[in-house]
């Protein structure tokens, strides 16, 4: 199990520097960034001089390697736009984020797991069917269109919900549910899936034949069981939310850290973007390696292998 | 089958099968009419696959079919209503105008162009890469195995809407650069799943027999291994097609995809969403034909997994 947890996190620190140096590379070799920082109307003179002041004239590799021994301290370096230090900037923003991908996920879950269990217990029934529509539904329904016509109907029409800023807990509903609604149809399936599985095992059959109550077989000894790769899955969906998160809080004006990157983007701010596909990949590969580790404390079978 | 026939010896046979069940017996039913039979019984692989072609033929035949050229900008009726608000106008623009007079309608049967086209193409090229990556990591195994697993997990970590727009700043964004961003962040679906049935179908029997004779490795792949992967290649194919679209839209949407005055739906939506308060009709429809040529796609794909497998869900 060591052995084990050590070689899944050396891998997963490989990731990390991989996708680093593949986006740094990409951001470096397409765009000029002492243009960015000169402005449009320096001269060439200007560029050539701050080039050589922030080292933009040595080899890409070398650059890589400075930033990212400073990136594994915590420093980003600076702003181009704004003149601010990067990491002060995501930390002032990471907590709209979190909450934000928290909620959604939890959103997710307390619809799929109820539903996707009352599906397994009943499948074909109306219940099922219904699950199966909302599914179906969920994956096909573009995310930022879905949020808009939410916007229309709840906050234009009805006037219930604010439409845009992060003051209040109001502000965090249609988020929420926006970005919450697109991961369910993946954990209700799994979730159905599983405890269809689950309710068909041996242990469950002696758990009902001795006599245990229906409520208790279900959840004590069915639903524990069945949830551990959804609960897995939502780790991982989470990961995949912080990148959705984009575009949700570029409609709702929530100003997170993804709102942040496509201001970074739009500026061609580089250390800012740098520094959040870094802080993403970290997220994702973080819990991926919690998922795995947990998959194989739980089933020690997988470390062997 | 065996258990059958041993009945029917014992016991009468018009009491013990009925009619139509005898002549099942006799003429067992071609694997062809089996799978009709179940295309048939499948009602939203039908409903899939009817939306689907009614899109694509659309899509084929927009320049018969628009009204007006969905270019031609017409600056004395912008911001027309469609014909539930507007039944005098009705005629001439049916689902009314944009912002600067184009017929809506138009383009909205070009965006169905835009949308299959990058689609289908971005979905082709990643699974030429998914598809390679994934039979030969899952045939070959060991170092080549670790080597492409690797791969797969660097390209899961990257977030892919991050980089693809950051990628759409660096190239310039254009349709051709839409479409080889998506073809090449979206393969690891593909490669995955190929790796993994790769892995199972290289033990059987008949593979080991063709090793044995001599058959040569391409020659393996191609024709022992490949047949294996085609059902399960042809559903993630409609998956990644549905991703893809939704990815383009979305990128368009915030202004790091498809360029103006190109009738994509994502950017229809980005122009639309500063009338969102007067003309909200001109964000429901575009994200309408998203979501419909989506939810076909996906229902097709379904489809086809319960047909060519026979497995529910």
């Amino acid at each position: 199990m060591l052995a084990y947890t050590l070689k899944r996190t050396f891998v997963a620190f490989l990731i990390l520097i991989v996708v680093s140096a593949l986006t740094f590379s990409l951001s470096h070799l397409s765009t000029d960034p002492a243009m960015t920082i000169a402005g449009e109307t320096a001269s060439e003179a200007d560029i050539e001089a701050i080039r050589k002041l922030y080292g933009y004239d040595r080899p890409v590799y070398e650059q890589y390697i400075s930033w990212a021994t400073r990136a594994m301290s915590g420093d980003f370096g600076e702003s181009f736009h704004y003149r601010q230090r990067v990491s002060e900037m995501i930390s002032g923003r990471i907590g709209t984020t979190m909450t934000l991908g928290l909620c959604a996920i939890l959103f997710a879950l307390a619809i799929s797991i109820p539903l996707g269990t009352i599906a397994a217990i009943r499948p074909n029934s109306w219940i099922d069917r219904i699950a199966l529509f909302i599914a179906v539904i969920g994956q096909a329904l573009p995310t930022f269109w879905f949020a808009l016509m939410m916007i229309i109907v709840f906050g234009v029409w009805w006037r219930w919900l604010p439409i845009s800023g992060n003051t209040t807990w109001q502000h965090f509903v249609m988020p929420t549910i926006a970005l919450g609604y697109y991961a369910t149809p993946a954990l209700m399936r799994l979730t159905r899936a599983g405890m269809i599985e689950v309710l068909a095992s041996d242990y469950i059959r002696t758990a009902k034949a001795k006599g245990l109550r229906p409520m208790t077989v279900l959840f004590k000894h069915a639903l524990r069981n069945a949830i551990i790769p959804v609960v897995s899955l939502a780790a991982v969906w989470f990961g995949f939310m912080l990148g959705g998160s984009i575009v949700i809080e570029t409609i709702f004006n929530l100003k997170g850290i993804g709102w942040l990157s496509y201001d970074a983007l739009l500026r061609a701010d580089l250390p800012v973007v740098q520094a959040i596909v870094l802080i993403f990949a970290s997220f994702y590969v973080v819990l991926t390696l919690f998922a795995d580790l947990l998959n194989a404390y739980l089933d020690p079978r997988i470390s062997v292998r | 089958m065996s258990q059958t026939s041993e009945t029917v010896s014992s016991v009468p046979l018009g009491q013990q099968l009925g009619a139509n069940q005898i002549l099942d017996e006799v003429f067992e039913p071609s694997p062809f009419s089996k799978i009709r039979k179940r295309i048939f019984k499948n009602h939203s692989f039908l409903i899939g696959t009817i939306i689907l072609l009614s899109i694509l033929g659309v899509a084929v035949f927009a320049p018969v079919l628009v009204p007006h050229d969905p270019y031609d900008q017409e600056l004395s009726s912008r911001l027309m209503n469609p014909f539930w608000h507007d039944k005098k106008h009705a005629v001439e623009h049916v689902l009314g105008t944009d912002k600067v007079g184009r017929d809506y309608l138009s383009r909205l049967i070009y965006g169905a162009q835009v949308s299959l086209l990058i689609g289908f193409s971005s979905m082709l090229i990643s699974g030429i890469i998914g598809t390679v990556m994934g039979v030969t990591a899952g045939y070959f195994g060991g170092r080549v195995d670790m080597v492409v697993n690797f791969i797969i997990n660097t390209r899961l970590a990257m977030p892919v809407f991050l980089v693809a727009m950051a990628a759409v700043v660096a190239f310039g964004a254009s349709l051709t650069v839409v479409i080889l961003v998506l073809g090449l962040f979206l393969w690891d679906r593909f490669a995955v799943v190929m790796r993994s049935i790769t892995m199972q179908a290289r033990d059987l029997d008949y593979v080991n027999a063709a090793r044995a004779i001599g058959c040569s490795t391409p020659h393996i792949i191609v024709r022992e291994i490949f047949p294996n992967v085609l059902s399960s290649l042809t559903v993630i194919a409609t998956v990644e097609m549905a991703n893809a679209i939704l990815l383009e839209a979305a990128l368009s949407f915030l202004g790091f995809g498809v360029q103006a005055p190109t009738p994509s739906w994502g950017l229809m939506l980005n122009e639309a969403r500063e009338y969102m308060f007067f003309s909200p009709w001109l964000l429901a429809l575009p994200g309408a034909c998203l979501f419909m040529l989506v939810l076909a796609i996906n229902l097709f794909g379904d489809g086809l997994r319960d047909v060519t497998m026979g497995q529910e869900r």
